[in-house]
């Protein structure tokens, strides 16, 4: 193994961006490779600056190589231009940390983050010189392993991958490790050996030792396993304690530009606030925070150590961290820190989340981003988004008033149940979020960000039938129609065309893969850049091997169907989720479940865990996940697991009428 | 803003290896970074969005070396005052301890070479700043080829290059730009013979840079066959400015870029201009050897 720097060198003058692929990153770690470790390439498919900053890739780039018997490198996508000219000059991917040929690894592993970068995976493996199906692999070629929220459902990918890997990575890459690096000492034998090896890990899926049937009418039927040694049902991996994992401890500093270009620091994983729309929230149970102690020391730790200026404390809902307050004071008062900014990410709708914010933006007060997601009451309860109009004319009432411009609101359309009213709903709500502003500010505006919903595996919503591309667009026309007459409203939707495709993969099996294959064959890299998106060259692909937008996108669900993903598990009950699904069809909120009694959704009794939260009352401020006032009676009366050995209390007098079932 | 400016620093770095291909605007974020992480006490701009006052050379293109790369930073007076870091509105010593502390968090490849004061009212380092010496192999290309191409350059009346500026396509003469052009031989990592180039190349009213003066020549009509030349491993070796002596500065550079003018004409038929009494390498005036090389 040896550096192709020198080869690529001359490569790089001509390319847009070279800085992408040099490196050097501070906290770059330069591996001790070994005949006897297990080498692994971490790759996100997609540009370096997308990619770079992604925690969870980080975090295991440090884990592996701390380990005796592992060394990890990265890669990215390399842009078009660079793609053109390592396969002009007969150059492979490489690695950026000591620039090695990806084939000379041992694990490629993809990290996938969305659905429309598959076509990348295809191009990285063709760019390796790796077979791009697993059939056509041997013994001298790597292993590809998949991660990340799409692997819960990696059959799209059933055709090119030899494993995915569900739930949290820290511990599982090590077990995977021990089974590369003995398959190694053993010699490389045959392939098979180490897939079934690797069958045997749990969390790790293995889709050739799986068989798919068909029922007539062209319905999946069932996934079964074709040895009896791997399991019929796939568990996800969680970790118990995020106290055991400080990572990144240094995390990478890049030297261009890239998204989230400051220090990041994960302060819990996992959400109950049950938004139905959302698979992060389901699949990433239970909430696990990590002790304001150690987030205090990382955050100040990481900036001295990086020199980043801003650091922004991560999570799907920041706000929710019970340590919030007092984390958020250290930092911005800690001197050594120097003139620091804080960001939250995920900003609750409440007036006490503007005072988190006022506190931590006082400068630069351009815009604050809040995601509402639907336009009414009622289709907030069907998505279990459990904001009241207050709760938000509060928020922005509290955000004009301290001198914030700008206030930006999210939201969905396609959503199951919706009307016309409530399409139209979310021009009336920031109209008056305008009138709002306008009390306080002349210019006041309010941009709307709409995006399309689409129904992902492992959600309440994995039955619905997604809107088709036309009435996404017609709702996209009745918001156009009226935020042009709504003054201050400025109104930003995302390509609908993109999100039927989205859908397609999201829950496709594994006849998807004939489709993917088509169109990468015919140049569809980078599908999720706008400049490069071509419905047209999936339409045709779809054409070609028989795989409409009405069967797999549009149709919903039946109960008694099977899933494509049935097969792995979250973490949740399906028939949790179903009663969900039919919760939610009957505009039925469900509170967050942090706070109230367990509605046994899985995620935390299937493991042995439970929620870890450093205090026993929700947070201050608003009723957002709540649906209606914790009342002084309720407050700290409700029973919350403190650690994860305590065994939930349930007391059934506080079940809120949601939940009895 | 203070009545009294603030003291400034300037420092001197190189930049080579696998990080030159990081841009000119990249490498400004890697100072920011790196000046709050040795905790220097920079000044930083008043308003919404406070930035630190520090103000950038000529942009080296991305992907070109250098050995020869200057910044100058603001500190906040009372601060670096209090620290002991200023005396009499001039920083004392600066480089003391913080070139070491500096090397260690910036990234391999670029490197503090030295750092000195700069006198308060000195012009600014876009202005100051007349000419680049550049060293680059030629590619593909025997040395009697190279050896022809710099007659032909430096026998040229004029050079005309189109570029594109503000958006708009416009013609110059860079002619003038060329100070310099001497060709001679090296050696690469291999151990294999290279052509090397050493150009100076002026900078104002607008930078020519090496690439751009290849590309002339060969597209220019009137020279014939072209021959396919195109540089690599580019490096700037030393950037130059206009002394600056104790009388008025103004008339100073006026009379100077007269000369600078005539000097250019009579120079024009050497391929080696001399060492020039009118610039000085962009010193940082603290006078250690690294800083200063003399022309041959």
């Amino acid at each position: 193994m040896s550096s192709l720097w020198p080869e690529l060198e001359r490569l790089l003058g001509e390319v847009q961006k070279p800085a992408r692929y040099i490196g050097c990153e501070d906290g770059m770690i330069l591996p001790a490779h070994h005949p006897d470790k297990a080498a692994w390439l971490l790759i996100y498919p997609d540009t370096y600056e997308v990619g770079l900053p992604n925690q969870g890739l980080q975090i295991l780039y440090e884990i592996l190589n701390e380990r005796p018997d592992a060394v990890a490198e990265r890669s990215y996508a390399p842009w078009t231009d660079l793609a053109a000219a390592l396969r002009r000059e007969g150059l492979p991917l490489f690695s950026l940390d000591t620039h090695r040929a990806a084939g000379d690894f041992d694990l490629l592993a993809f990290n996938l983050s969305a659905e429309l970068v598959y076509t990348n995976l295809l191009e990285c493996l063709d760019l390796a010189g790796v077979p791009i199906r697993t059939a056509d692999r041997g013994p001298e070629h790597p292993l590809v392993l998949v991660g990340g929220h799409c692997s819960y459902n990696p059959e799209p990918l059933a055709d090119f991958i030899d494993a995915a890997v569900l739930g949290d990575g820290e511990e599982v890459v090590s077990e995977i490790s021990e089974v590369v690096a003995a398959w190694k000492a053993q010699g490389r034998t045959s392939r098979e050996d180490v897939l079934l090896a690797l069958a045997g890990v749990t969390g790790v899926y293995v889709p050739s030792l799986y068989t798919v049937g068909f029922r007539d009418d062209g319905i999946l039927d069932v996934v079964r396993p074709l040895h009896p040694a791997v399991p019929e049902l796939v568990e996800k991996r969680t970790v118990a304690d995020l106290a055991d994992w400080p990572y990144p401890k240094n995390q990478l500093v890049s030297l261009t530009e890239v998204v989230h270009d400051r220090l990041n620091v994960e302060v819990f994983r996992g959400c109950t606030r049950g938004c139905r729309f959302c698979q992060a929230g389901m699949i990433t149970r239970p909430v696990r925070e990590r002790p304001a102690e150690q987030v205090r020391t990382m955050v100040a730790e990481g900036l001295r150590r990086t020199g980043y200026d801003e650091v922004a404390l991560t999570s799907l809902s920041t706000a929710d961290f019970s340590g919030i307050t007092e984390v958020v004071a250290d930092t911005v008062s800690d001197d050594a820190c120097g003139q620091v900014s804080v960001s939250l990410p995920s900003l609750r709708v409440d007036a006490f989340t503007v005072g988190i914010a006022a506190q931590i933006q006082r400068a630069r007060r351009t815009g604050l981003t809040f995601a509402p997601e639907a336009g009414t009451w009622r289709m907030r309860q069907v998505i279990n988004k459990l904001i009241r109009e207050e709760d938000l004319y509060g928020a922005v009432e509290s955000a004009f008033s301290q001198g914030w411009r700008r206030v930006k609101l999210y939201f969905l359309t396609g959503l199951p149940t919706e009307t016309d009213e409530d399409t139209l709903g979310i021009i009336g709500m920031a109209e008056k979020c305008v009138e709002i502003g306008r009390r306080h500010q002349k210019g006041a505006s309010v941009t709307i960000s709409v995006g399309a919903f689409v129904p992902k595996p492992f959600t309440p919503f994995q039955w619905f039938g997604q809107n088709t591309e036309q009435e996404l667009n017609r709702k996209v026309g009745l918001l156009r129609d009226a935020a042009r007459k709504a003054k201050g409203v400025q109104l930003k939707w995302h390509d609908t065309r993109a999100s039927v495709v989205e859908g397609l993969l999201s829950r496709g099996d594994r006849r998807m893969g004939a489709v993917i294959e088509d169109v990468w064959r015919n140049g569809g890299v980078f599908q999720e850049w706008g400049e490069h998106f071509a419905l047209s060259l999936w339409t045709d692909a779809m054409d070609r091997h028989g795989v409409s937008f009405e069967e797999h996108v549009y149709r919903h669900r039946h109960e008694d169907e099977a899933l494509p993903w049935d097969h792995l598990c979250a973490g949740l009950h399906k028939d949790f989720l179903w009663q969900d699904w039919r919760d939610a069809l009957d505009e039925v909120g469900l509170e967050d479940c942090r706070w109230t009694p367990c509605y046994d959704c899985g995620a935390c009794t299937g493991y042995g865990i439970e929620h870890v939260v450093a205090s026993a009352t929700p947070p201050a401020g608003g009723s957002q996940g709540t649906g209606q006032e914790l009342g002084p009676d309720r407050v700290g009366a409700v029973p919350v697991g403190l650690s994860q050995r305590r065994p939930p209390i349930v007391e059934p007098n506080l079940l809120p009428a949601g939940a009895e079932r | 803003m203070s009545v009294v400016a603030n003291p400034r620093i300037r420092i001197r770095f190189s930049k080579q290896g696998k990080v030159r291909f990081t841009s000119h605007r990249d490498v400004a974020r890697i100072w920011e970074r790196a000046l709050r992480r040795v905790a220097l006490p920079v000044a930083y701009s008043e308003g919404f969005s406070p930035r630190p006052k520090i103000s950038y050379g000529l942009a080296l293109p991305t992907g070109y070396a250098s050995e020869a790369e200057y910044l100058d930073v603001e500190l906040d007076r009372e601060q670096a005052e209090a620290l002991g870091l200023v005396s009499q509105g001039i920083p004392e010593n600066p480089q003391d301890g913080l070139i070491g502390r500096l090397n260690q968090v910036l990234p391999v490849g670029i490197r503090v070479q030295a750092i000195a004061p700069v006198q308060p009212g000195s012009s600014s380092l876009q202005q100051a700043v007349v000419a680049c010496t550049w060293e680059f192999e030629v590619d593909a290309a025997g040395f009697d080829e190279v050896e022809a191409w710099v007659s032909r350059v430096l026998d040229a009346d004029e050079i005309i290059v189109e570029r594109e500026r503000k958006g708009k396509q416009v013609t110059d003469d860079v002619r003038p730009l060329v100070e310099a052009l001497e060709v001679g031989r090296g050696r690469c990592g291999t151990g294999g013979e290279t052509v090397r180039v050493t150009a100076v190349l002026g900078t104002q009213p607008r930078a020519l840079r090496p690439v751009e003066l290849l590309e002339a020549m060969l597209v220019d009509p009137a020279a014939g066959p072209h021959p396919p030349l195109s540089a690599r491993t580019v490096c700037r070796m030393q950037q130059w400015m206009l002394r600056e002596s104790q009388e008025s500065q103004e008339s100073q550079e006026s009379q100077e870029s007269q000369e600078s003018q005539e000097s250019q004409q009579s120079q024009e038929d050497i391929k080696i201009t001399q060492g020039d009494a009118r610039v000085e390498p962009l010193s940082v005036d603290a006078g250690p050897a690294a800083l200063v090389e003399t022309r041959v």
